[in-house]
C-alpha cells in the first residue's frame, strides 16, 4: 500500500512550521513519528496535499522538570518516555502507558505529541493525559496557549490544535508516590484496548477510559468521587456516566460498560498495593 | 512530487530521487535491489520490514525514505561481521534452528540484534517482550528465543571468515 501523492517539506524549528502551516494552509498535515499518520495514508483514509515533516525539530525532543511539572517536548518518543527516571519517578502510570503503546519498533517512532493530536479514544496515551490531569501547550501564529487535556479532546480524531496550530509541550502536574495503575483489556498483545483504564491515585485523582466513548475520555464523576474519597463501589457506580462506547465486532456497548467496571476494580486493587 | 533523498545503508552511503511518498522499505528493496527486508503485513504489526535506523528496531514499511535522510540504517544485509561471518544473532538463528519459512527471519533477526545491543543478557520474558512487534507463524517463538539466548550465550562467536 502506497500513500497518494503529495508534497513533501522539512521543518527547522517550531517558527518554522507555523510559518509553513500558513503558506500550506490547512491541507498540510504535520508529520511527527508518523505512525498513526503514515498506516492511514496508506490506506488513504487521509490524503494531505502537503506533509510538514517535524521529525527533526530537535527543539521538541525533551524531558525535563520545572517546579511542581514535569514537561514533556511534544516530539519526544515513547521510548524515551518509557525509560526515562524523572518520569518512572514522578509520573509513573505515563511511563508504564508510554511502554504499553504498539511493540518496540512502534515506540522507537511514535511521539508523544503525535499520539495525543491524533486524538484516537482507542489509544493509550490520551487516557493517561486526562487521569494525570495534563495541560496542552499549543503554540501558533499568535503566540502560545494552555488547554486542559480535558477541554483538548474534542471528538473522534478530533482535537483543540487549530489549522495553523501546532502541539509543542504536554504539561503534566507531579504524582510523585501516589497510587497509579493502567489495566488494558486486549484479544492479543499488540491490539488497541477494547476496553483500558488509566487511574491516578493521590492528591489530584483521576480516572480515563479508553475506548468508551467517540474521544478519549475522563470519567468524571467517578473521579470527583474519587477525590471525596468515595468507597470503590460508589465509583463503580458511576464509572459508566457520560460514556458513548462503540460497538464493534469484539464487544456490545453492555459488554464494554461491564469491563469499564471490572478494569477499574482491577485498577484500584493495583494501584494500592 | 520527487525529492533527493540520501540515506547510508549498511555503511555505504546511497542518494536516489524518489517520490515523497515512497516507504523506505521500497527505497530499500526497489531502488537499491537489498531485497532481505520483507514486507509482510504492510502495516506495521509484523515486523517483517524491520531494520535498524541509527541502531534502533524501526518498522521500514512505515517511514517515508524521506523522514530518514541523512541517517543510518542497518538491514539483514548489513547484519554479518566485517570478516563476512554471521553475527551471532544469525549463527544463533542457524544453531537452534529460529526458522522455518524465514519470511520473518530478517525482521526478527534485526530486532534481536536491537535487543542485545540495549541488554547483551535478556532474560527469556525479555526477548519475548523485545519480539513482540514481530509475528512468526511457523515456529511457534521457542526456538527463536533459544536462537537469541545463542547469541547472548556467545556474544563473540566468529566463523572466522565467510562460509
Amino acid at each position: 500500500m502506497i500513500p497518494a501523492q503529495f508534497d513533501y517539506v522539512e521543518a527547522t524549528s517550531v517558527a518554522d512550521a507555523i510559518r509553513l502551516l500558513a503558506e500550506h494552509g490547512d491541507e498540510a498535515k504535520l508529520l511527527a513519528g508518523g505512525h498513526s499518520l503514515i498506516p492511514l495514508m496508506k490506506l488513504r483514509l487521509v490524503t494531505p496535499a502537503t506533509l510538514i515533516d517535524v521529525t527533526h525539530i530537535k527543539e521538541l525532543s525533551y524531558i525535563k522538570e520545572d517546579g511542581n511539572n514535569i514537561v514533556i517536548g511534544a516530539l519526544t518518543r515513547h521510548r524515551d518516555i518509557e525509560q526515562s527516571e524523572l518520569v518512572k519517578k514522578h509520573l509513573p502510570l505515563v511511563a508504564h502507558v508510554a511502554g504499553e503503546v504498539g511493540d518496540p519498533q512502534v515506540r522507537n517512532r511514535g511521539t508523544l505529541g503525535g499520539s495525543l493530536v491524533h486524538g484516537d479514544p482507542a489509544a493509550d496515551l490520551p487516557a493517561a493525559a486526562l487521569a494525570t490531569g495534563a495541560t496542552m501547550v499549543i503554540a501558533g501564529q499568535n503566540g502560545e496557549r494552555r488547554v486542559s487535556a480535558q477541554e483538548f479532546f474534542i471528538d473522534f480524531l478530533e482535537t483543540d490544535v487549530q489549522p495553523g496550530e501546532i502541539l509543542t509541550a504536554i504539561e503534566f502536574p507531579k504524582h510523585t508516590d501516589a497510587g497509579w495503575a493502567y489495566e488494558k483489556f486486549v484479544r492479543r498483545a499488540m491490539d488497541y484496548a477494547i476496553v483500558g483504564v488509566a487511574l491516578q491515585l493521590g492528591a489530584k485523582p483521576g480516572v480515563a477510559l479508553v475506548n468508551m466513548s467517540n474521544k478519549p475520555h475522563l470519567a468524571q464523576s467517578a473521579s470527583q468521587a474519587i477525590s471525596k474519597g468515595a468507597a470503590i463501589a460508589d465509583v463503580l457506580a458511576v464509572i459508566n456516566d457520560n460514556t458513548n462506547p462503540p460497538e464493534d465486532l469484539n464487544a456490545t456497548v453492555e459488554y464494554r460498560e461491564h469491563l469499564a467496571r471490572v478494569l477499574t476494580q482491577r485498577a484500584f486493587a493495583t494501584a494500592s498495593k | 512530487m520527487t525529492i533527493r533523498t540520501s540515506i547510508t545503508v549498511n555503511g555505504k552511503e546511497t542518494s536516489r530521487e524518489v517520490e515523497a511518498r515512497t516507504l523506505l522499505v521500497h527505497y530499500l528493496r526497489e531502488e537499491l535491489s537489498l531485497t532481505g527486508t520483507h514486507v509482510g503485513c504492510d502495516t506495521s504489526n509484523c515486523g517483517a520490514c524491520t531494520v535498524l535506523l541509527d541502531g534502533e528496531a524501526v518498522k521500514s514499511c512505515t517511514l517515508l525514505a524521506a523522514q530518514v535522510h541523512d541517517c543510518n540504517v542497518t538491514t539483514i544485509e548489513g547484519a554479518a561481521q566485517a570478516d563476512g561471518s554471521f553475527s551471532p544473532v544469525q549463527e544463533g538463528f542457524r544453531q537452534e534452528h529460529g526458522l522455518q519459512c524465514g519470511y520473518c527471519t530478517p525482521g526478527m533477526i534485526m530486532a534481536s540484534t536491537a535487543l542485545l545491543s540495549e541488554n547483551p543478557n535478556p532474560s527469556e520474558e525479555e526477548i519475548r517482550q523485545a519480539l513482540e512487534g514481530n509475528l512468526c507463524r511457523c515456529t511457534g517463538y521457542e526456538m527463536i528465543v533459544n536462537a537469541v539466548r545463542w547469541a547472548a550465550e556467545h556474544p563473540n562467536f566468529t566463523s572466522g571468515g565467510a562460509k
